[in-house]
């Protein structure tokens, strides 16, 4: 099996970049974590790649809003090379701050003439909140959920809220199986959610997209604080998993280049 | 309807004179919620301001820069606007656009309760109540950074404006709100407590009246020399008040005599340096000075108290383990540092950040953790931060605001600004804050306590630090403004209602961002060996960070090349600034270009500001010309020694007495004790009660480490006893943090204060199943007045116990950190008097535990119904200071004292029983005793338990009642108290379920495990008391009588209510 190289993007903020790299590395990949300064200077780096990933944190300090900054210097300086990068095949997963980062410069959904059909903002609560949640999959289209039907992961984060333009736009995203992930009751049920179960008040419960192609998941949820038995806030009750959920995304992940 | 009516200028005259001054508004789109005004009104709540009230609010940016219409919208679409949910408005300062009209985004108290608690489905907007005319109506304040205080996103946005390739030369962020239907005589209480905080905000009312952004004035030098030669007495006292020295009259003589041998006057940076240095904050001269210590039995003399006391202890410790000590580094680096595993080592430290969190509890407790990360950062050649801990103590957050002393910020605003700071700055570091306690109390209210601590990962090779000579002195990380000048000479005055007012440059706002590219860039540093020291820039600046590591060289410093945010600083300022988000490094030349490559990669500024110059000398200049010429051995060794008195008279035991209501209707009342109704109360008070709100905005799991959670259990929210984490992701050794805190029984005798803190320290952190060989603790009091004797002798005996306790436990103390005159003074509005508050005599006791297989931890929550539950330890008569007497309106009685012989016992047989396998949950004993203990694992487990007092020994125990008059207070309201008679059996019932004795645990225990638990706990008091339930049910018997039987529904809904601030 070909050994993916993984680039995990730092940039000023990014907090997850080491324990996502050790995800990668369980799950069998080469990670590199590479400062944006360095990418923007080489974008070559991205060539050399085969899955891009921007980790969780709080670029540039979520300053203006979360993502924004980091999303506009990928725009300006890096939108040819990480076009070129999905058009070749290859894989971009953006957790937490990477998702915000992802749909704030229009790779998951692309802008109209109206501008982004979708944004992340502010919680509900108005607040930062770490919490776990569990999650439905939609697993028709991302690459990175094949085989995933639900998910126990936590999140960490104050401006994780969906918000589609219209009612219109949701449809259209669920009808193309575009929501990968939606927050659900620990049952698996779903429809009008609220607090704890939807933790941030997202439109439609939506956790995480896809774009198009499959190729590119973001999720607000963070796959890399599970990877590990003791991860579990129960495994003291429930005992020790041999299969912690967040394993998966990053094991698809690499699967999707044996 | 009134619009602003401050409004004295047409907006035509502003277009003029703005040419350069753009203005980007942004609001709430329609139908989406206005947030920031749902926040303030929930706090006008808080402040019980009219019900009436509306606000509207937006954000915005002022751009400074030959900008055209067109930019100025690319910026605002392109850059500032979030799509979908906001909208915005472009034009200039004093627009007529820019007043906010009514609208249907606005909403009032009852509609943002709602909007703050609920999901979105509640978010719609009530209809707007009809308008009072009494009321000031469309009332608009626009609040902004005061210049020089720290604006984040206006640093960001700067750059990412430049970043688009569009020039622009100053941007300033503003907050916006328009204020409807409020009581005239409400403004100022709203604009005042709620809108705005005077020490770092100011505010326009009416529009925007602003031409340019000022960014500084040019500083012209002018060398100043303070005259001290055959001054008297009073003009040296004088000249220490006038220019915030802080300094004694000893120690104003000690420096005039020094410059009389040297036959010249001193500059002012020469005296700024030395009042810095022998600070208080820096010096902890009273402690570490001589004590004549009297407790009425005996009488000590202390050359250096700490030294004597606690650090003797640890090198007591240190010399009886010999080869095997596993002690690294204590109290000489900037954080303690001991073994964890064959690489590395583990460094704590745990800091203070009161005074500055009182002023401004956001900026106060924000640069409070990014003070105490650059400390385990700046530790030996640099730790890597792994985890916080934040202990706070406030007064009650249900004071009335009428009750609070004037010039005191109300606790509730303290506490959610304290929360938030400690959120934002620890979340955007990417370090988990895994552990903490809060504490109330009255006497807090002048004076809250702001606890940050950090525990950093260090290799072993990496440890020490030595500057060597001639290299460069080099500064990394934010650049230099006026913030916080005076910082460590105001930390050590005491508080008053004027505080505020003057003291308004020791406050700053953090910039967590800065120093995690800080962070970043240094580690990388750090293991390319690119330098030979590294310290953090606190308290003092680089006065103290320049002058402690050249302390043994000597050192040059060139000031006019420091980086500064604005122009117009003198050598001085520069010199002193407290400016957050720096550290300095002794650098050697060969690796100054690698070194400033790295820095510049990641886009981190690091300038060379001096050279540690093997000269003796601290040689301070500006533009070449020397300002400063002082000898480090009188910089560092000058102090005359501090010489205090401390006495300590032992207070006579009284029984416990509580108050107790007569019911004269219903005598059959008073045959039977409500316990059940004490349990509830327990639960409720506020020490007690879940601290979820606060620890849920935090992130505990970032770094990935994350074993034991600070929520535990079948729905992740009950209290657990210490985190543990595994801080090397491909390991399966762990950490484990917890602390130890009982500001009650200080009043009765702070001797056994400190040995129970340091108790309940240590069997939080084996409950968990760290070793009990292998913690390490710190110690930090926060305390009154010490130049008052009794007040001195309480922390005199409390050392005593650390002490004490430190080697009877073999638990070495391996840091600490002292904040002293700790009070609040006031005039009393109605009486005209003079009053002081003082805090409780309040140590912190935190713990750093460690355990070989984070797989064996065990958590607090009941696990199996069937399985039995034990409880290890001995209850005996320590109802004094105990939360039952607290809810009982209780004094006196006999404080918790520690057997530590039976308590190290009990903790190395726990941890055995732990580490084989045989315990499913354990948790320890505190506040509220057996009795809440049992409660917590209960409702945490989703499980009942049927248990029985019987098997715990008798213990011979007084309480006292006193009958309440009928017209007494406490009668007329039973939440206070209930009716309760008390013979000897409901006597021995109290104290069994709710003394507060030390060194206890309730485990639970497999049926198939019971010999074998039971053998092994062999020598150590252990009764079983019943066992876990499917029945969820709370049922406690004493023989054939149900003392208590409640759903644990009810149990855990009292617990979790009190400070869940979104209900």
């Amino acid at each position: 099996m070909t050994q993916p190289q993984v680039l995990i993007l730092r940039a000023p903020g990014t907090n997850c970049d080491q324990e996502t790299a050790f995800a990668f590395s369980m799950a069998g990949a080469n990670p590199i974590q590479i400062h944006i300064n360095q990418l923007v200077n080489n974008p070559k780096f991205l060539s050399q790649s085969q899955i891009l990933c921007l980790p969780g944190g709080f670029s540039y300090g979520d300053d203006i809003a979360a993502g924004r900054i980091l999303a506009n210097q990928l725009k300006l300086r890096l939108a040819d090379a990480m076009t070129e990068f999905r058009d070749q095949g290859k894989l971009i997963l953006g957790i937490c701050n990477g998702f915000q980062i992802l749909i704030k410069s229009g790779f998951l959904i692309p802008s109209d003439t109206d501008g982004l059909p979708a944004t992340l903002t502010w919680n509900d609560s108005g607040r930062f909140i770490d919490t776990w949640v569990h999650l439905n999959v939609d697993q028709q289209k991302s690459v990175f959920l094949k085989g995933i039907e639900r998910m126990y992961l936590p999140i960490a984060h104050a401006e994780g809220k969906f918000v589609p333009r219209d009612a219109a736009t949701l449809s259209r995203l669920a009808n193309n199986h575009q929501l990968a992930l939606t927050y659900c009751r620990s049952d698996g049920s779903s429809g009008s959610l609220a607090a704890p179960d939807n933790p941030n008040g997202s439109i439609g419960n939506v956790a995480g997209l896809s774009d198009e192609t499959g190729r590119i998941l973001g999720l607000m949820p963070h796959p890399e604080r599970h990877v590990v038995a003791t991860h579990h806030p129960q495994w003291t009750r429930l005992g020790l998993s041999d299969r912690p959920d967040g394993l998966a995304i990053f094991q698809n992940a690499v699967n999707y280049f044996a | 309807m009134s619009t602003s009516a401050e409004t004295q200028s047409s907006p035509h005259q502003h277009l003029q004179q703005n040419a350069q001054l753009w203005q980007i508004d942004l609001r709430p789109a329609p139908g989406q919620p206005d947030r920031m005004a749902a926040e303030k009104l929930a706090s006008a709540h808080d402040l019980q301001l009219s019900s009436s009230l509306r606000i509207q609010s937006s954000r915005g940016f002022l751009l400074q820069g030959n900008l055209d219409q067109s930019t100025i919208n690319k910026i605002a679409v392109d850059l500032l606007a979030e799509p979908v949910v906001e909208t915005y408005q472009i034009g200039r300062p004093g627009d007529p656009q820019f007043r906010l009209t009514l609208s249907n985004n606005e909403i009032d108290i009852a509609a943002a309760r709602n909007l703050v608690a609920e999901s979105p489905s509640h978010a719609s907007p009530s209809s707007p109540p009809p308008i009072d005319p009494g009321h000031f109506d469309g009332r608009q304040v626009y609040v902004l950074p005061l210049p020089g205080v720290t604006d984040a996103v206006a640093e960001t946005t700067l750059m990412a404006i430049r970043d688009m390739g569009i020039e622009v030369d100053a941007v300033r962020t503003y907050r916006r709100f328009r204020i409807d239907s409020l009581p005239a005589n409400e403004f100022s209480r709203l604009q005042d407590k709620l809108l705005s905080n005077s020490s770092v905000e100011m505010v326009v009312l009416g529009d925007l009246e602003i031409n340019e952004l000022l960014v500084g004035q040019s500083y012209r030098f002018d060398l100043k020399q303070i005259p001290l030669g055959n001054l008297s007495d009073e003009q040296l006292v004088d000249i220490s008040k006038q220019w915030q020295l802080s300094l004694s009259l000893v120690e104003m003589q000690t420096i005039a005599k020094h410059f009389q041998t040297l036959q010249r006057e001193p500059t002012d940076i020469e005296l700024e340096s030395i009042a810095q240095t022998w600070s208080e904050h820096c010096s902890h001269k009273t402690l570490a000075g001589r004590i004549n210590y009297d407790d009425g039995q005996q009488k000590r003399s202390f050359e250096n108290m700490l030294k004597e006391t606690i650090f003797a202890a640890t090198m007591s410790l240190r010399q009886q383990w010999g080869d095997d000590d596993w002690c690294v580094s204590v109290f000489k680096d900037n954080a303690g540092i001991v073994r964890f595993d064959d690489d590395h080592n583990i460094a704590f430290k745990v800091e203070t950040h009161n005074r500055p969190s009182a002023l401004e509890p956001y900026g106060g407790a924000n640069t409070g953790i990014g003070g105490v990360i650059r400390d385990t950062l700046g530790t030996g050649m640099g730790a890597k931060p792994i985890c916080n801990t934040d202990v706070f103590c406030f007064a009650p957050p249900d004071t009335p605001f009428d009750q609070l002393p004037p010039g005191v910020m109300h606790p509730r605003l303290i506490m959610k600004g304290v929360v938030a700071g400690v959120r934002d700055y620890g979340n955007r570091m990417g370090i988990p804050t895994v552990n903490g306690a809060v504490y109330f109390d009255p006497r807090y209210v002048g004076n809250p306590l702001v606890f940050c601590g950090n525990v950093g990962l260090i290799p072993h090779d990496q440890s020490f630090k030595q500057p060597q000579p001639n290299d460069l002195i080099v500064s990394i990380g934010g650049k230099t403004g006026r913030d916080g000048i005076h910082g460590a000479t105001f930390s050590s005055a005491e508080l008053t209602e004027e505080s505020d007012i003057t003291s308004g440059g020791a406050v700053q706002i953090g910039n967590a961002i800065t120093e995690k590219m800080l962070m970043d860039v240094m580690l990388q540093a750090r293991d390319l060996k690119l330098f030979n020291a590294v310290t953090d820039c606190g308290a003092g600046g680089y006065s103290s960070a320049v002058g402690e590591m050249g302390e043994e060289i000597g050192a040059e410093v060139w000031l006019d090349r420091v980086p500064l945010k604005y122009d117009g600083l003198s050598y001085t300022e520069i010199w002193i600034s407290e400016a957050q988000e720096r550290m300095v490094l002794a650098v050697p030349e060969e690796n100054w270009t690698a070194f400033q490559q790295l820095c510049a990669a990641e886009s981190v500024t690091a300038t060379v500001i001096g050279q540690f110059k093997p000269t003796g000398k601290l040689q301070l200049k500006y533009n070449d010309q020397i300002v400063g010429d002082l000898s480090m051995a009188f910089l560092h060794g000058g102090r005359p020694p501090v010489v205090r008195d401390a006495i300590f008279r032992h207070r006579p035991e009284k029984p416990l007495v509580v108050e107790t209501q007569t019911v004269t209707s219903t005598p059959q009342a008073l045959a039977v004790p409500d316990l059940a109704s004490d349990l509830l109360k327990i639960l409720s008070s506020l020490n007690v009660a879940s601290k979820h709100w606060i620890i849920r905005q935090y992130d505990h799991e970032v770094q990935g480490g994350s074993v034991l959670k600070p929520l535990v259990g079948v729905a992740n929210d009950g209290p657990g006893d210490a985190a543990v984490l595994r801080p090397i992701l491909d390991s399966q050794r762990g950490i484990v943090v917890s602390c130890g805190m009982n500001p009650h029984l200080g009043d009765v005798d702070p001797y056994h204060m400190a040995a129970s803190a340091i108790d309940e320290a240590i069997r939080n952190c084996v409950a968990v199943g760290a070793d009990p060989n292998r913690i390490a603790i710190l110690d930090n009091f926060c305390w009154g007045h010490t130049d008052r004797p009794e007040t001195l002798g309480d922390l005199v005996r409390s050392a005593l116990a650390c002490h004490d306790y430190s080697i009877a436990f073999g638990t070495p103390f391996i840091s600490g950190k002292d904040s002293l005159h700790n009070e609040f003074s006031y005039t009393d509005e109605t009486t005209g008097q003079r009053q002081t508050i003082s805090i409780p005599p309040t140590l912190l006791i935190s713990a750093l535990g460690q355990i070989d297989d984070v797989r064996q931890a065990v958590s607090m929550d009941f696990k199996v119904p069937g399985n039995l539950v034990y409880q290890i330890g001995s209850t005996g008569d320590h109802m004094g200071g105990s939360h039952w007497s607290l809810i009982h309106g209780g004094t006196g009685g006999q404080v918790p004292v520690v057997d530590a012989e039976i308590a190290l016992l009990t903790f190395r047989r726990i941890h055995q029983a732990i580490q084989e396998g045989l315990i499913r949950s354990c948790h320890d004993l505190s506040e509220g005793g057996l009795a809440v203990a049992m409660a917590e694992m209960a409702f945490a487990g989703g499980w009942g338990v049927k248990w029985s007092i019987d098997a715990i020994p008798v213990v011979a125990a007084t309480i006292k009642q006193q009958f309440l008059e009928d017209n007494h207070p406490l009668n007329a309201t039973s939440s206070v108290s209930n009716p309760l008679l008390l013979d000897e059996n409901r006597t021995h019932a109290v104290c069994k379920l709710f003394s507060e004795s030390n060194s206890r645990f309730l485990m639970e225990v497999s049926p198939s495990d019971q010999v074998k638990f039971e053998s092994l706990l062999e020598g150590i008091p252990c009764c079983l008391l019943g066992e876990v339930t499917q029945d969820p049910w709370y049922q406690v018997s004493d023989q054939e009588t149900i003392l208590i039987r409640l759903p644990i529904s009810e149990l855990k809904s009292a617990w979790q209510s009190p400070l869940d601030f979104d209900r």
